[in-house]
């Protein structure tokens, strides 16, 4: 059950002696972890492992709503009807995909509103790739195909997450991002079939944004510290640094079908570890935008408070409308 | 009678039915002003791609669920009544199937 808004008897009235003991608490969490149990939202957990979850769902989450930003923007530009309803359509998908992901973080005790305002205010970080401009149609392919296909590496290992809400989530999500990640390969291949401009456009994204998209993996294991806590509690299945590595094997054959170059010259097959070896990716960057100084951090957050803003009257309305409703009706009754 | 004052907009459970005849199923809940809204809502979060021929939305605070410190008391003692299973009795072969 996704929340935790529902009624459940009141565990003071339970005759004492029957509640566990903290101890006993959280043995019995970590048997059922090492047992690659699920918890649900009413199970016990330790507050850690609550604040990292909530952390990372609400991140998750806010980055799906920001996600729809640098696409968005191409909607009204879209280069046919065609092209513009699967823009719509994908779109749409991260927003629902953001629904789902504050429904999920919502069930360990966060309300929607305290999400928001830490998004607003700047307090809660999203995925730094879309603090990057999208400057061309071949943008819009490039995210479909390479932001989208990291976030699905990403993705498909959390639906096995130790967390039962947000584990189901995914399943959901991942269901709709491979359309996602097709619809954008297929726009370049069509932009590859057309003129040298064209061709040009699509190499100019992919050089832009393949860096981006390696970075998006989080640092090297070694250097995060979230990453060993977070394996160890179940949240999180594949680290970093293999996420990538399966990242950078899949991608660079469906490049070569493509026909552009991965901006790389130390790209190369490992015979010997049977795996693309790739270049040095520039953490300092990385983190700058994670700090908020990317190209477009302060454009993205302001456009996401004015919508909020500009939508308030709408919830107030739709909220006094409700009321007034459900007022007449106790009126007939009565 | 007066509603309490709420800022967010109240919580609703979504229950789909994927296709006639089958049972509804949680998919997961969303805010929505009132029923009629959340339905509208669910529409578009949860069946975009005809996952459903029909919507329940209830609201999350009319639902009483079990505690699950109560868990051990309420389905253990379902533990060891096997013969309530029918692979518990044991047939001769020559009966064939039954």
């Amino acid at each position: 059950m996704y929340t935790q808004a529902m009624d459940i008897p009141d565990a003071a009235a339970k005759p004492a002696g029957v509640s566990r003991t903290p101890d006993a608490q959280d043995a019995a969490f970590e048997a059922r972890i090492d047992a690659d149990g699920r918890i649900e939202p009413q199970d016990w957990m330790p507050e850690a492992y609550r604040k990292t979850l909530v952390r990372q769902i609400s991140q998750h989450a806010h980055s799906e709503i920001v996600g729809m930003l640098p696409e968005g923007n191409w909607i009204s530009r879209a280069p046919s009807l065609k092209r513009k309803a699967i823009l719509i359509a994908k779109v749409q998908d991260e927003g629902g995909h953001g629904l789902y992901l504050y429904s999920a973080a919502e069930t360990l005790g966060t309300s929607r509103d305290q999400m928001l305002e830490a998004l607003h205010s700047g307090k809660a970080k999203y995925s730094s790739i879309f603090n990057y401009p999208t400057l061309s149609w071949a943008d819009v392919g490039v995210i479909g195909w390479l932001v989208d296909g990291a976030a699905i590496m990403n993705q498909i290992p959390l639906c096995r997450c130790s967390y039962g809400p947000y584990a189901r989530a995914m399943v959901r999500v991942c269901k709709e991002e491979s359309f996602h990640q097709r619809q954008g390969y297929e726009a370049l291949l069509v932009m590859m079939k057309g003129s040298d401009a064209q061709k040009a456009m699509v190499q100019d994204a992919v050089t832009r944004w393949w860096w981006k998209c390696l970075a998006m993996f989080g640092p090297p294991d070694a250097d995060s510290p979230h990453s060993a806590q977070g394996l160890r509690w179940g949240i999180k299945r594949i680290g970093n640094d293999e996420l990538r590595q399966k990242f950078v094997d899949a991608t660079v054959p469906q490049a070569e079908v493509l026909g552009v170059t991965l901006p790389d010259p130390d790209l190369k097959w490992n015979e010997a570890r049977q795996h693309y070896d790739y270049g040095q990716i520039d953490w300092a960057e990385f983190w700058a935008t994670v700090e908020g100084d990317g190209p477009c951090n302060r454009e993205r957050l302001a456009t996401r408070v004015k919508a909020h803003r500009d939508g308030q009257w709408v919830r107030d309305a739709a909220l006094a409308h409700a009321r007034k409703q459900q007022q007449r009706k106790n009126k007939e009754a009565a | 009678m007066n509603t309490p004052a709420l800022k967010e907009w109240p919580l609703w459970e979504v229950f789909v039915r994927s296709k006639q005849g089958l049972e509804h199923k949680h998919c997961g809940s969303l805010h929505a002003a009132d029923a009629a809204q959340a339905l509208h809502m669910a529409r578009d979060v949860y069946t975009r791609r005809q996952e459903g021929v029909s919507i329940w939305v209830v609201p999350s605070a009319a639902i009483t669920a079990s505690n699950p410190d109560d868990k051990g008391e309420l389905f253990d003692p379902a533990a060891d009544k096997i013969y309530r299973h029918p692979t518990f009795y044991a047939i001769p072969d020559e009966v064939g199937h039954m």
